[in-house]
């Protein structure tokens, strides 16, 4: 899309000088006024722009959440309570940072779940989905390293287990965790560095988003239909159409974010981390954020040894496996259609997926004993099976539904069948 | 001359090589020092032994100590703890190393192999870093009546020695010797 020619015209004379020397403005209305999107959006597109909000939000609160926080064992516990007692507005900017993150991540995993259903990364998108991949890894090391700071129970602890994946490995295993910690346990030396790229990692993820968001404007957004645009009726133009369907997707997400912030803000905490952190306790139960708890599930559902290979790599290499193997999403999928919309087994195959990832995050909140390990087992059997058997032999023997021949056809379709409403909706540039 | 000729490298081919090989080089010398800096420091480092007095442990009585950054336990073993460690079969173990840094390292985990010293195998001292994944395991829970880890479920027996669950070694013994009868010299 991109490969069209600008529609850009500086009217005034300041907005001819600029666009002489920097044409700045004309790369913004290309990309985000005239740029043609695809006619048939639904709220499940809104989150990129979501989670663009989402980073700057956090990039602001965590700037001036750092002019009060000291990274260092002795002060860090109390400078997090000085920040939510004495600081002016500080519980609010800590509620605001602890809380965004949790909502990142919700917001994350629906744009995730949006790709896989609409198939999303099939080629020419395959670079913008694994764009995608690293912007979610920079995005769980940002979200490990900023829970270590407040220095709690399960900061400590959480920081030790992680850490502790590393000598899962032969050999380079110790001396990489001993490079991570700066030392043979977690202490000072960790508490500094997570600190420094805490506050350095955001900055790398908006600029992998930058890349990201390039890929996508050059292969264009895919669509419901997951078919390719072929005719300007098939498509509206950025501003206004799809500028207000983010606008209030993102009200709509806002609202939640505040009901935490403002009613629940420890709700997706855990009381464990407003004791300072104790290098000789372990708690009870050592769980992670709700968000890294599939993967944590996947790591303990691994209690058995294979082959030369021991329980504790066999449980780490899964975890890290989950997350590798959405960077070869793109060749494991072998079906010609792109939405699940027209694939019925796909479809069906996907919200177990979904139902399965929900059963991995809550079995990781379980203890790690009896059926909830065996069921973590078959969690994890699922997960590595959606991907490595069913995504390749789905595409071989899957009858897809009849695809319409274009965008505008389908939303037509849709129209006749779906009352007069839609009718409104179903051709908007009829009515300029 | 055509585009196939195959010549020799010249004078150039030789400096564009050692310019790039000069500059690799370079770039490796300069990352080193960043890299460098993330290693464990010379505070740190500072070897350092710990002495522990430990006449007032009784046998069924436990004693936690900090040594290097990382807890030690020190138990007093009660002798029905000793005889279940005694009574186990090696084909039983997970792990069949002793795990001890004052014995060969393929000392096998026998009870005598496991205690800290020849004539006093009620004395278990050992790092209490469960070998999973860096949790301290609780004394005397557990089916095995030794260590239980509470994050990921691992079993240890009263030698310490891992029998169920992901942690794939015993826990292992530091470098210790016995100053006089009650005191345990660390490291």
């Amino acid at each position: 899309m991109s490969g069209g020619h600008s529609s850009y015209t500086p009217s005034t004379g300041i907005e001819k000088w600029i666009d002489a020397r920097l044409p700045l403005p004309r790369l913004v209305y290309d990309s985000f006024v005239a740029y043609p999107v695809p006619r048939n959006l639904n709220y499940a597109y809104a989150f990129g722009g979501i989670l663009a909000i989402m980073l700057v939000s956090q990039i602001l609160t965590g700037v001036v959440l750092a002019m009060h926080y000291a990274a260092d064992t002795g002060l860090a516990f109390n400078s997090v309570e000085k920040i939510m007692r004495d600081v002016n507005s500080g519980w609010l900017l800590r509620y605001l940072h602890s809380n965004g993150a949790s909502m990142f991540f919700l917001a994350v995993y629906v744009h995730i779940f949006r790709g896989l259903y609409y198939g999303s990364y099939k080629a020419p998108r395959e670079l913008l989905w694994i764009l995608g991949v690293i912007i979610l890894l920079l995005m769980m090391a940002t979200a490990f390293m900023g829970y270590v700071l407040p220095w709690g129970q399960m900061s400590f602890w959480g920081a030790t287990v992680i850490t502790g994946f590393f000598t899962a490995f032969p050999i380079i295993g110790d001396p990489i965790q001993q490079l991570l910690l700066g030392g043979f346990a977690v202490d000072n030396p960790t508490l500094n560095r997570f600190f420094s790229l805490h506050y350095l990692l955001p900055f790398m993820i908006a600029g992998v988003v930058v890349l990201h968001v390039w890929a996508l404007h050059v292969a264009g957004q895919t669509n419901p239909t997951g078919i390719e645009v072929k005719s300007k009726t098939d498509t509206v133009a950025f501003t206004p159409y799809a500028t207000v369907k983010d606008a209030f997707g993102l009200v709509l997400f806002l609202i939640l974010f505040a009901y935490f912030v403002f009613y629940l803000p420890n709700f997706m905490g855990h009381p464990d981390n407003y004791i300072q952190a104790d290098s000789l306790k372990t708690p009870a139960h050592i769980v992670p954020e709700w968000y890294f708890l599939p993967f944590y599930a996947m790591l303990r559902a691994i209690t058995f040894n294979i082959g030369p290979i021991n329980s504790k790599l066999g449980g780490v290499l899964t975890m890290f496996g989950s997350i590798a193997i959405l960077f070869i999403v793109p060749w494991l999928d072998t079906s010609k259609v792109r939405s699940a919309v027209y694939r019925p087994w796909y479809k069906l195959f996907f919200w177990l997926f979904i139902a399965n990832a929900i059963m991995l995050g809550w079995l990781g909140s379980r203890p790690a004993e009896g059926l909830y390990t065996l069921f973590s087992q078959f969690g994890t059997a699922y997960y590595f099976g959606f991907f490595i058997v069913i995504m390749p032999l789905l595409g071989l023997i899957e009858t897809p539904r009849r695809l319409p021949n274009s965008i505008t056809e389908a939303v037509l379709a849709k129209t006749k069948s779906g009352g007069q409403l839609a009718g409104v909706a179903a051709a908007p540039e009829t009515r300029a | 001359m055509s585009a196939h000729d195959t010549t020799e490298p010249t004078r150039r081919d030789f400096l564009y090589i050692a310019t790039g090989m000069a500059g690799v080089v370079g770039a490796g010398a300069f990352a080193w020092p960043f890299i460098d800096q993330m290693r464990p420091d010379a505070s740190t480092l500072a070897v350092s032994s710990i002495e522990v007095d430990v006449s007032a442990v009784q046998p069924g009585m436990s004693l936690t100590v900090k040594w290097r950054g990382k807890p030690v336990f020190i138990r007093n073993r009660t002798p029905k703890e000793i005889e279940d460690a005694k009574n186990v079969q090696m084909g039983q173990l997970k792990d069949p190393i002793a795990r001890n840094a004052n014995l060969p390292s393929d000392a096998q985990a026998t009870d005598a192999d496991r205690a800290a010293a020849k004539d006093k195998e009620n004395w278990l001292v050992m790092i209490g870093v469960c070998t999973h994944l860096g949790c301290i395991p609780l004394g005397q829970q557990g089916e095995f009546g030794g260590w239980f880890c509470p994050c990921h479920g691992s079993q240890y027996d009263t030698a310490g020695r891992i029998r169920s669950g992901p942690a794939p070694e015993n826990l292992p013994i530091p470098p210790l010797t016995f100053t006089s009868d009650t005191v345990i010299k660390i490291g």
